[in-house]
């Protein structure tokens, strides 16, 4: 089995994303957004005549908003990121973008989020994400409590938490790349985005490790003599193409909200996406090939 | 066959039903978050240091009605106020109360709503403070005249409006409840002689002497206000003194056009993603990819049923949740099937397979499912409105797809009871790329 045998290229490739994803944050930083670092967005709409970026932006230069950012969204749009502000400075930043009411303008959304709340939520975030993998690999664990040759059943989980942790990092570089260019940002629903790529991928881990406890409790009744790194091979080939399709239709699925699904969710689809294809190819490529290798480490020290 | 054909006959029947329930009937209507249907949404702190941790649930209560009935006057459809208490299981630092008002998309309209409720306190004056008249003490701040006693709007049965006998100046009437009745018993037995000073929002309105214990609940306040000034207070202090002072942490608005952007682009890429799924299905699994594209009918149309029986608030993230759903409720059927497969080339017929592949296929896609499930509750724990709605059509998705995927499949594919040894039956279960292709392990 080819995905065995290479493993080693596998591992290098995974190490590779792993490292660009891990530079990329130090490099571009966790760009949070008002969710998690508290502060005000303001979304408005021109109904006619618009300001162009320049002009919006010098005329928002006089109040004192300390610093901001200004993006347009869609064609007549524009969502402004700032501190927190108050609604008597709402209005003034209003009256500025629509020229004291000489352009006609809309509030179409406004976010106003205090430090407390965001600290807050940012620090739930994490302990949400720590609390799935560790979960998901107690249950792991528990799942595969009857096979104990010629692995113990805990590999089964450390194999699954290291292509979680595969799964949430690789994403979270792409994402920052991306963002970079798009100005997408770390909010909660790329959290949820995250957690919801960590319950996928090991549905997708676990249709194979089903299938290796399947296959050694076969060979045991058959007293085949295969070794374990050719039945892990084997059980890897048995699967491929299950894994492979059950991925397919979420891809099609999430291809459909990222191309025409509502602009709100859009950066949320990108996620998913990314971390459905890190997610499907741990399973295969690192989740699986980590079995080998625990079983070859144990065998060195015996 | 028999048993099979019946329960499929019941399942199509039910499967009307579910349309007719779905397309047709006008209620229940689906409960839209505000991010769909635009509107405000206030989070507010409220400031429990000051109860007793006893007393801390009851005053919430008292908090939530009061906020509930300034927001029902104003006329606000359907309305949603939620505690959220501090601690370990919330994850929340504080105690909270959201406010959600749907269709307001006025925000400085709907603080107002709300802050105008008033928050009345009696305080005592403190010691060696005696000569004062009202502008000094309004410039000092109030914790350092006055101290607290404990007796709030929370004690408050009702206010009245009345006017004093002799000087026709109106004054409002107070009458406190029995835990406020011996609380100002006490307080006024212990400090005669001293200034018992009323507050409104942190503005002393009245600071009257206290001349003998009040035993009976009932105060006056006499202060310089018009009969029209009176009466509005009475007004909000019947509607509501507030039982806990509250702060503002957090806003937000979404207006309706942008709500309506977003749903109508969900509902696109919902239909887009179910037909992708479908035409897979069909092309890949052939026959039991139809059936398996019925039991995906039966599971979007039930999902939608559930979510509008609970009712599940459908955010923008949530639909992204029920559409991505659509995509994970096939996964059993896509385990089963190839497992079917792999068992029909091994040499099994036709019906030993089917039967083989839903039997093994069941213990992968329990454990896989599980794991969803623990996701979907730890994100509902997480969550603020918008990811509550995703944990919650993801992991009901699930529960929904179990039933599907599994129990409706397998009776519809035992009830065509295709013979295996025609050898259109073996074209109807094949897959075209992987047929014979692969050596069949022998074990």
């Amino acid at each position: 089995m080819f995905i065995i045998k290479y493993r080693k290229f596998w591992f290098i490739l995974s190490g590779l994303l792993i490292a660009g994803s891990i530079l990329a944050v130090i490099f571009f930083g966790l760009n949070y957004s008002t969710d998690f670092k508290g502060g005000s967005i303001l979304e408005i709409s021109y109904t006619n005549e618009k300001l162009s970026l320049e002009e919006a932006k010098s005329s928002l230069d006089s109040l004192n908003l300390g610093g901001y950012s200004l993006r347009p969204s869609g064609e007549k749009n524009f969502v402004l990121r700032s501190r927190e502000i108050s609604q008597a400075e709402k209005s003034q930043i209003e009256n500025a973008l629509s020229q004291n009411g000489e352009l006609q303008i809309k509030e179409e959304r406004f976010n106003s989020v205090g430090p407390v709340v965001s600290e807050n939520l940012k620090k739930k975030s994490y302990w949400a994400i720590g609390l799935v993998i560790l979960l998901i690999v107690l249950f792991i664990t528990f799942a595969f409590r009857k096979v104990s040759k010629p692995i113990s059943s805990w590999k089964y989980g450390l194999a699954t938490i290291i292509a979680l942790a595969h799964d949430v990092i690789i994403p979270t570089g792409i994402y920052i790349i991306y963002g970079y260019f798009t100005g997408a940002e770390i909010d909660l629903l790329f959290i949820t985005a995250l957690l919801a790529i960590l319950g996928y991928s090991v549905h997708d881990t676990i249709v194979v490790f089903d299938r290796v406890r399947e296959n050694l409790r076969k060979n045991e009744e058959y007293r085949n003599k295969e070794t374990f790194e050719e039945m892990v091979g084997r059980s890897v080939t048995q699967t491929f193409g299950r894994s492979i399709n059950t991925s397919l239709t979420i891809f099609l699925t999430l291809l459909a909200l990222l191309l025409i699904g509502s602009p709100s969710t859009q950066d949320f689809a990108f996620v998913l996406l990314i971390g459905l294809i890190a997610g499907t190819y741990s399973s295969i490529f690192v989740a699986s090939p980590l079995l080998v290798v625990f079983e070859k480490l144990r065998k060195k020290k015996s | 066959m028999t048993k099979y054909r019946i329960g499929s006959a019941i399942i199509l029947v039910f499967l009307l039903l579910l349309g007719y329930f779905f397309f047709i009937a006008k209620k229940p209507q689906f409960k839209f978050g505000l991010d769909l249907v635009g509107g405000t949404e206030l989070t507010y702190k409220a400031d429990v240091s000051k109860l007793a941790s006893g007393d801390i649930n009851s005053s919430m209560d008292a908090l939530k009605d009061v906020i509930e009935r300034r927001v029902n006057i104003f006329g606000v459809s359907e309305p949603l106020i939620q505690i959220e208490s501090a601690g370990f299981v919330s994850g929340n630092p504080e105690h909270r109360l959201i406010v959600e008002l749907p269709g307001v998309t006025d925000i400085d309209k709907a603080i107002a709503l709300i802050g105008q409720t008033p928050l009345l306190e009696f305080r005592l004056q403190k010691e060696g403070i005696s000569e004062m008249n009202q502008q000094e003490i309004a410039s000092s701040s109030i914790d350092n005249l006055f101290v607290q006693t404990g007796i709030t709007g929370r004690l408050l049965k009702r206010a009245q409006l009345q006017f004093d006998p002799t000087t026709q100046k109106p004054q409002v009437s107070l009458e406190f409840n029995s835990e406020g009745r011996e609380l100002f018993a006490k307080v006024t037995k212990e400090n005669v002689g001293k200034v018992l000073g009323i507050f409104l929002d942190g503005v002393p309105i009245s600071l009257p002497v206290i001349r003998e214990e009040i035993s009976n609940g009932v105060a006056q306040i006499t202060g310089e206000f018009s009969a029209q000034e009176a009466r509005t207070l009475v007004r909000n202090l019947n509607y509501g003194a507030l039982p806990v002072p509250i702060e503002l942490i957090s806003t937000q608005t979404v207006g309706a056009t942008l709500g309506e952007i977003a749903l109508n682009a969900g509902v696109k890429a919902g239909v887009a993603g179910f037909l992708l799924t479908v035409i897979f299905l069909i092309l890949w699994y052939r026959l039991p990819g139809v059936v398996a594209s019925f039991a995906l009918v039966l599971y979007v149309l039930l999902s939608l049923t559930v979510f509008k029986l609970i009712p599940v608030t459908l955010t923008a993230a949530g639909v992204a949740g029920f559409i991505l759903s659509i995509g994970m409720a096939v996964d059993a059927n896509i385990l089963i099937f190839e497992r079917m497969k792999e068992e029909f080339r091994g040499g099994k017929n036709l019906h030993e397979a089917i039967h083989e592949g839903f039997r093994r296929a069941w213990l992968s896609i329990r454990d896989s499912n599980i794991s969803s499930i623990i996701t979907a509750i730890v994100l509902f724990w997480l969550g603020t409105s918008a990811v509550k709605g995703f944990a919650l059509t993801l992991g009901l998705g699930v529960l929904i797809s179990m039933f599907t995927a599994i129990t409706v499949s397998r009776t519809f594919l035992f009830a065509l009871d295709v013979k295996s040894e025609s050898k259109s039956s073996k074209f109807l279960f094949g897959s075209g790329l992987t047929n014979n292709q692969q050596p069949t392990t022998n074990n």
